[in-house]
This record gives C-alpha cells, structure tokens and sequence, in this order.
C-alpha cells in the first residue's frame, strides 16, 4: 500500500458518498437533530443534578439555583433543555416504529418526522407558558 | 414481511460475536432503555412543572415522597445508561485516532458515572431525610 501511495501515479479509487453529496431532507435533517438532542441531554443531566443537588443542601443552594433559573440565560437553557427532551423522546417513539418496519413508505415517514418536530416544539411551548405562569405570570 | 421475534442476529447466536466483539448487545439495551424512557421522561416533565416556583420546603417534601423519588431515581439510571451507550456510539463514529478514543471513551463511562451517582444520591438523601 505505501508503495502505490509513494508512486506517481496514484490510483482515484471509488469513495463511499458522504452528507454533502445528499440533498438536505427532512428525515435526515431530523435524524441529525436527534443525535445533537441527545448529546445535549447527556450534558444537560447536570441540571438535573444542580437541582436535585441544591433541593437537599438547604435553602441557600436552592434559592442560588432558582435564581440562576430566573436569569434570561436560566430560562433559555431550561426551555432548550425541555425542547431537546420532549424532542429527543418523540424521534425515539419514531424510532421505535419505524424497528417494527411500520410507517415506512415516503409518505408515512414524512408524516412521521413531520410531526416529531411539530409535536416537540408545540409541547415546548405549552410548557413554557405554564411555566411562567407558575412562576408568577406576567407582573 | 413479518417483524422478527427478536432482534439479535443468527451469527450473534452463533458466536457470540460481532464487529466490536460485543454482538447486538448494545443496540438492543438502547431501544429497552428509550422505551422505559418514554413513561419516565412524561413523569419526570410533569413532576418539574407541578414544582416550578413552589418554595424550597415543598419541592424538598415533594422529591423525597417515595412514589416521586422513585419515578426520578429510575429516570436517572435509565437516562444514564442510556446516553453512556449514545455517547460512546458518537465517539466511536467521529473519533478514529486511538490516542483520542480511548481517552474519550474512558472520560465518557466517568462522566455518566460520577452526574449519575451525584443525583441519585441527592434524591435518596432527600428520602432519607438525613
């Protein structure tokens, strides 16, 4: 192998097609999201873990912590953090249908991540709205 | 075509072996730990909503309630596995230099490990009140 690479005349040999070659599709578009939604998730667990944390050290850790979550920040990452879950957990119900080898014609399939991303971003949204008004509403 | 009964190749019966030497093993725990995933996310959402802007009495009362502390304590071991296994699948796609992968690999199985303990811990010492 070394030796043809050295030589002058190297050989074009035939590559397998990469992302770039494809058109953009949603189903692939879709398909990538899930794979950022989780690798935001796996880092998105300290939160879990800051709150539950800060709940059982005392009153100070925690009003530390609500106030974080009160910032713009707090709040951006929050309701990021639930858009990727609530997202993360729909593509993977997908998933899960499209293994029994149902809901895969081009049709069905568009539908299907269709409503994934629709599903996630209104449930995002409903959840954003009872959260703030938990928190007070508007004052 | 009808859906297979299981999802573990013949070859892997056979040897017991695949590719990474470890068979179908990791594909199949993943659809297990999303479905089970599923249930628990939905819990986990709807305790978080019911607690946001309660005082700190209340949300510490509530989480260590046993039915609530054991929906989350589930929801962290599933979650943990889970994303071990996801991650790992992402560096073993991207991450083809072994000076990185197996810093990376070993970095992944500590990091689960120590968010996993961390949480699980604060949601028993809450049950505990100790």
């Amino acid at each position: 192998m070394a030796e043809l690479e050295a030589g002058t005349t190297q050989r074009l040999r035939p590559l397998s097609p990469h992302l770039q070659i494809y058109r953009p599709m949603l189903t692939m578009m879709m398909s990538i999201v899930h794979r950022i939604t989780g690798a935001a998730l796996y880092f998105g667990l300290l939160l879990l873990a800051w709150w539950l944390i800060a709940a059982t050290s005392g009153p100070n850790a925690y009003a530390t912590f609500e106030w974080f979550m009160g910032t713009l920040i707090g709040r951006v990452i929050l309701i990021g953090y639930t858009w990727a879950l609530l997202h993360h957990m729909l593509g993977g119900i997908r998933h899960l249908i499209w293994d029994t080898l149902h809901g895969l014609d081009a049709a069905e399939r568009e539908l299907l991540t269709l409503s994934t991303l629709i599903g996630s971003i209104t449930l995002t949204l409903l959840l954003a709205l009872v959260g703030y008004l938990a928190m007070g509403g508007p004052q | 075509m009808s859906a297979p009964l299981h999802m573990r190749t013949p070859m892997r019966r056979v040897r017991g072996l695949g590719a990474a030497h470890a068979g179908t093993g990791h594909f199949w725990h993943q659809r297990i730990t999303s479905v089970a995933g599923v249930p628990l996310t939905i819990a986990l959402v709807l305790i978080v909503i019911a607690l946001i802007g309660r005082s700190h009495a209340t949300v510490g009362q509530t989480l260590g309630s046993p039915l609530i502390a054991i929906l989350i304590l589930l929801f962290i071991i599933n979650s943990a596995y889970h994303m071990w296994i996801g991650m790992q699948e992402i560096i073993l796609d991207y991450v083809h230099d072994d000076r990185w992968k197996l810093p990376a690999l070993i970095a992944n199985t500590f990091y689960v490990v120590v968010v996993a303990f961390a949480a699980g811990y604060a949601i028993l010492k809450l049950s505990f009140g100790v």
